[in-house]
């Protein structure tokens, strides 16, 4: 059996004596976009925050199996580690760079896969130019993936926020990540951008061969593109499943809905 | 607001002025005739004059509140741009603005009229241009509020002095050495500061110059105190002898030079992967982290390549001045060099250079109103603060163009 990508063992975190993880197990395999649900509080957030190193779990491991990897331990690692390791992230209120054109935004992504330093910034030299070069064909080629080449010299805050959206994933998606986390990438959209961030998805996991996961409200969304579905209540995980599964589980209504009183 | 209604409000805030200023400009007494004077004419001036600027403040304010939508307009059509973008946008006339300048530049210590005085400003200028470019890496790309940036100056100018004064050592060779330390210096104090985020870095390198400065002050046996290291050599040129004018014109060319080597680089690390990542840090640093930039090591290049500037403009200033003590390294000065790059304006090159001509020349030239000027400096800031928070020059970010999919891409 093949590890999977991303590997959570009874992960727990406390802020004083709030406990807004408490023991939960999780893992992402290749190619799989697994959804993370829950309500409001539940800790989804944190989890993301913990895998990607904002927050030093408790107790508990993370590790991640790359493709072509050694398996490592996350806990501990600084943040620009982890996402050099490969595994991105977007944020639950869009954060880019707006002041940035859309096309260094994404240039941003490819930060950590080169090398020039100030010397070479300075004497700008051969070596520095042609990756220079690089950074700028590559992300716009992302751009142009995104649907987002006709905007590449605006400034990032100018755009629509659906496009602000998209524009976030791509930068993500520079990184070069095997693991993509989507904090919320449904929210505040309209039904049709729902529908073409629901493409997008499949068309990373399926091209890109980038697995997902992702924490999302929009049922709709998250009934039809997840593979699996995780559910969080108070720092718990209450169950997992596929869509069926989880339509079904009385824990689940219970949390959504709230225990039925006689 | 109706005309009626605004002159009514002006009118209101007039006869206030006239009520307050009442005490201090009508009645005079003269203690030895013990009598009293009633100069109600003033009375008049002051009512007249501040019912007139505030109908200009409020003309000024209600022009830049329609500001916005006057922003939109322009979004749409791309035709009514700034005459700084305009000129941007013109290479060739850009170029004819650049030659202009660098001729007149050249031209302008051999000039008739042109005093050893006039020179000395201009050159003592250009240090700020320095300096205030050196610290716009820190503060207008990487965003990192620095109230301390003066330390690093003395560190320069204190490097030359005390080496001379031990070893003996010459200008050129002091130039890289102060540069150095100054560089070290920004990479220690960079350390610690590295959690540090908005105002508690602000104050921690408030603190530190102020630190230095006090060290320069009581450790007397090391740095000789208050009364300074005096007799620095101004630097030479192949062992010539030069006059006092000929030396002035000689360290305005060099400083020229050095500013230009400073524009130089600057500019090229701006467009490099480090100033993407300062930039990116300055605008969101938990994003900027999350995408992979080592935000420590940005924070610590930013400083300590700021601080190199610092150290270069301080060996050239203790050349220039043949004499250094603390009192040339007070919080004042930071302040300068901050206001330099805020009103020049943030993260643009030719925003500082204006920036440092405007601050530095200007209270040169208006000596004869010199009471005034503290009063005048913080008249501006105001304004500026109020009218055009971005400076009076705009960062713009950088373009690039393509040719689709497969060709290269080419930069503009």
């Amino acid at each position: 059996m093949t590890e999977p990508l991303l590997d959570i063992r009874d992960l727990t975190m406390r802020f004083g004596g709030l406990v807004a993880l408490s023991g939960v197990g999780l893992h992402v395999s290749a190619g799989e976009v697994v959804a993370l649900i829950g309500p409001n509080g539940a800790g989804k957030t944190t989890l993301f925050n913990c895998v990607t190193g904002i927050y030093q779990p408790t107790a508990g491991d993370i590790f991640i199996n790359p493709p072509g990897g050694p398996r490592r331990r996350l806990n501990g690692m600084k943040t620009h580690r982890i996402t050099a390791a490969g595994i991105a992230r977007t944020f639950q209120n869009i954060r880019l760079f707006p002041e940035m054109t859309v096309l260094e935004n994404v240039m941003i992504g490819r930060h950590c896969r080169t090398r020039a330093g100030v010397l070479a910034a300075i004497l700008r030299d051969r070596d520095t130019r042609r990756e220079e070069r690089e950074v700028v064909e590559r992300s716009y080629e992302i751009l142009e993936r995104f649907d987002l080449a006709d905007h590449v010299n605006d400034l990032a805050k100018n755009l629509p926020y659906g496009d602000q959206r998209r524009l976030e994933i791509a930068r993500a998606l520079a990184t070069e990540p095997f693991l993509l986390l989507l904090d919320e990438p449904a929210a505040g959209m309209n039904p049709k951008e729902t529908d073409e961030l629901e493409g997008l998805i499949r068309r990373i996991c399926d091209e890109e061969k980038v697995s997902v996961l992702m924490i999302e409200h929009d049922m709709r969304i998250v009934m039809s593109i997840s593979d699996r579905i995780v559910v969080l209540d108070y720092g718990q995980k209450i169950a997992e499943g596929t869509a069926a599964e989880i339509w079904e589980n009385p824990a689940v209504i219970k949390a959504y809905l709230g225990e039925e009183t006689l | 607001m109706g005309p009626i209604r605004r002159l009514g409000h002006s009118l209101v805030i007039s006869l206030w002025f006239m009520f307050l200023t009442f005490p201090i400009m009508v009645p005079k007494v003269d203690t030895i005739e013990k009598t009293v004077q009633w100069r109600w004419d003033n009375l008049l001036y002051v009512g007249a004059g501040s019912f007139f600027l505030s109908l200009l403040w409020r003309f000024l304010l209600e022009r830049k509140e329609r500001g916005p939508f006057r922003a939109a307009e322009r979004e749409q059509k791309p035709d009514a741009p700034t005459w700084a973008d305009r000129l941007r946008g013109n290479p060739r006339a850009l170029r004819s603005v650049v030659v202009i300048l660098a001729l007149a530049v050249c031209i302008f210590p051999f000039l008739p009229f042109v005093t050893t005085y006039q020179v000395n400003i201009l050159t003592n200028a250009i240090l700020y241009i320095m300096l205030g470019l050196g610290l716009n890496i820190v503060v207008g790309l990487a965003g990192l509020l620095h109230l301390g940036y003066v330390a690093f100056y003395a560190v320069g100018a204190y490097t030359y002095a005390l080496l001379y004064y031990h070893f003996g050592v010459g200008f050129w060779t002091a130039l890289p050495l102060g540069a150095l330390l100054a560089t070290l210096f920004g990479v220690l104090l960079g350390f610690p500061i590295l959690r540090l985020r908005g105002d508690y870095l602000a104050i921690v390198t408030l603190g530190f110059g102020e630190i230095t400065r006090l060290v320069l002050e009581n450790w007397g046996e090391f740095t000789f105190g208050p009364s300074g290291i005096a007799g620095i050599p101004r630097p030479g040129l192949f062992g010539m002898e030069m006059n006092l004018h000929e030396v002035t014109i000689y360290i305005y060319f060099l400083m020229v030079g050095l500013c230009l080597a400073t524009i130089f680089v600057v500019r090229r690390l701006q467009d490099s992967r480090i100033g993407r990542a300062w930039v990116a840090l300055r605008e969101d640093e938990i994003a900027c982290e999350a995408m992979g930039v080592d935000t420590r090591m940005a924070k610590l290049t930013a400083f300590a390549l700021g601080s190199t500037w610092a150290g270069l403009a301080g060996v050239v200033f203790a050349a220039k001045t043949t004499f250094v003590n603390p009192a040339s390294f007070t919080f004042l000065e930071s302040a300068m060099i901050l206001s330099i790059v805020v009103l020049g304006g943030m993260g643009s090159i030719a925003g500082v250079a204006l920036g440092a001509l405007i601050l530095i020349l200007t209270p040169e030239y208006l000596r004869a109103f010199s009471e005034y000027r503290m009063l005048a400096f913080g008249v501006i800031m105001v304004l500026m603060m109020v009218f055009r928070p971005q400076g009076i020059v705009t960062g713009v970010r950088r373009v690039y163009t393509y040719t689709r999919k497969g060709q290269d891409g080419k930069e503009t």
